[in-house]
């Protein structure tokens, strides 16, 4: 089986790894998603796809447990597969009940920045966003920490309604419904 | 070590003094590492270091993890590193049935290793001589191979040295370092 790793030309070696669960595909037999993880390896590497779900792999994997194991792995697998279900059903929950706030924040007299929260919780790497706004609207963008807990990408200039338009357009997973602009009014200097 | 999603803490350059050492550390613990060094960490290039948990200290070129340390403990290689260099270092082999068992975090035991599906080094059924022929010690770092399967699925501390393991076939064997799907293999470095 693993010939080819006994000697070391070609080296690095190129390793492909699962779109679905990212391990390496010999491995997804392991985790809870092996249907899509085979779905994926099908489309995108046909031919490793033939090799690892071969009815001849399948046995051959069969044959070196016993039949009591077996039956336990096959019980732990029906367990990850239920596991891998709930976790994205919870996730859908939270996509559906998860709100983005754009906040208008007054900085000094007619100078506003942007805070917008909440874009993690659609699978958004808000790293990545904030450099998208900073390139689309030509201006400072960046992920800041609140106070608190948690970050928020914060964004130079009064853009809130043009943030929630491209934000609209450009990530399909965030609904429109979930989004909601807020004014942060200054607060008044202390004493 | 790394059962848990993390979240990776702050990120400084690595001085190009503090490179060069870890690059002769990296060679002195993994000595056939040598002839691919400068693809690995090319002088030229800067190394990032990125705090993780529990003092765990990980080792960056660019996105690419390269190496990981809990303190001054030996440096252990990423998975995509050994992937892509499996033969450099020191291998074994657990059997199909304990696969599931490592890739959920659990100490790898023994009979995972002495069972037929396992293999140990100076091993009779490994014809081609991948486990090597020298008995490992207690405390060494070892990678994790899985019977039937081409890339490695653990890399971790021996607990018990090899020629023991042969002799008492139970206990632990080698302690959960890092596994395929943990939160070192999880973490987004992007
Ligand atoms: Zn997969």
């Amino acid at each position: 089986m693993a010939e080819a790793s006994s000697s070391s030309s070609g080296y690095p070696r190129q390793v492909v790894y699962c779109g679905v669960c990212t391990l390496p595909p010999e491995y997804c037999e392991f985790g809870g998603t092996v249907k899509k993880c085979e779905e994926w390896l099908e489309e995108n590497h046909p031919q490793m796809h033939a090799k690892l779900y071969s009815q001849e792999a399948i046995e051959q994997g069969l044959s070196a447990l016993s039949v009591d194991a077996q039956k336990r792995a096959a019980k732990d697998a029906e367990k990850k597969a239920a596991k891998a279900v709930a976790a994205e059903a919870k996730a859908q929950e939270q996509r559906a009940t998860s709100k983005v706030l754009i906040k208008r924040i007054e900085r000094n007299k007619r100078k506003y920045v942007t805070a917008v929260q909440g874009l993690e919780a659609f699978g958004l790497d808000i790293k990545k966003v904030a450099k998208d706004f900073g390139k689309k609207f030509a201006t400072g963008s960046s992920v800041t920490k609140i106070p608190g807990g948690g970050e928020e990408i914060t964004v130079q200039g009064d853009l809130s309604d043009d943030i929630f338009d491209y934000v609209v357009e450009t990530y399909k997973d965030v609904p429109e419904d979930n989004m909601e602009c807020i004014e942060e009014k200054k607060k008044k200097p202390a004493s | 070590m790394f059962k848990k999603d993390i979240t990776p803490g702050a990120k400084s350059k690595v001085k190009s003094s503090a490179q060069r050492g870890i690059r002769s550390k990296v060679l002195e613990q993994y000595p056939l590492l040598e002839p691919y060094i400068d693809d690995i960490m090319p002088k030229k290039e800067q190394l990032d270091l990125v705090k993780l948990p529990d003092r765990v200290s990980l080792y960056t070129l660019g996105a690419t993890p390269l190496f990981f340390q809990h303190m001054d403990d030996p440096l252990m290689p990423h998975l995509t590193l050994i992937h892509r260099y499996p033969s450099c270092f020191n291998r074994l082999r657990i059997d199909r049935g304990a696969i599931r068992f490592v890739l959920s975090g659990a100490t790898l035991m023994v009979p995972g290793l002495t069972s037929p599906g396992g293999r140990l080094p100076d091993d009779d059924d490994d014809e081609e001589g991948i486990y090597g022929e020298e008995e490992l010690d207690a405390g060494e770092v070892v990678v994790i191979e899985s019977e039937g399967k081409e890339t490695a699925c653990m890399v971790g501390v021996l607990k018990m040295g090899t020629e023991e393991m042969k002799k008492v076939k139970k206990g632990q064997a080698c302690e959960a370092g890092h596994y395929l799907g943990d939160g070192l293999w999880q973490l987004s470095l992007g």
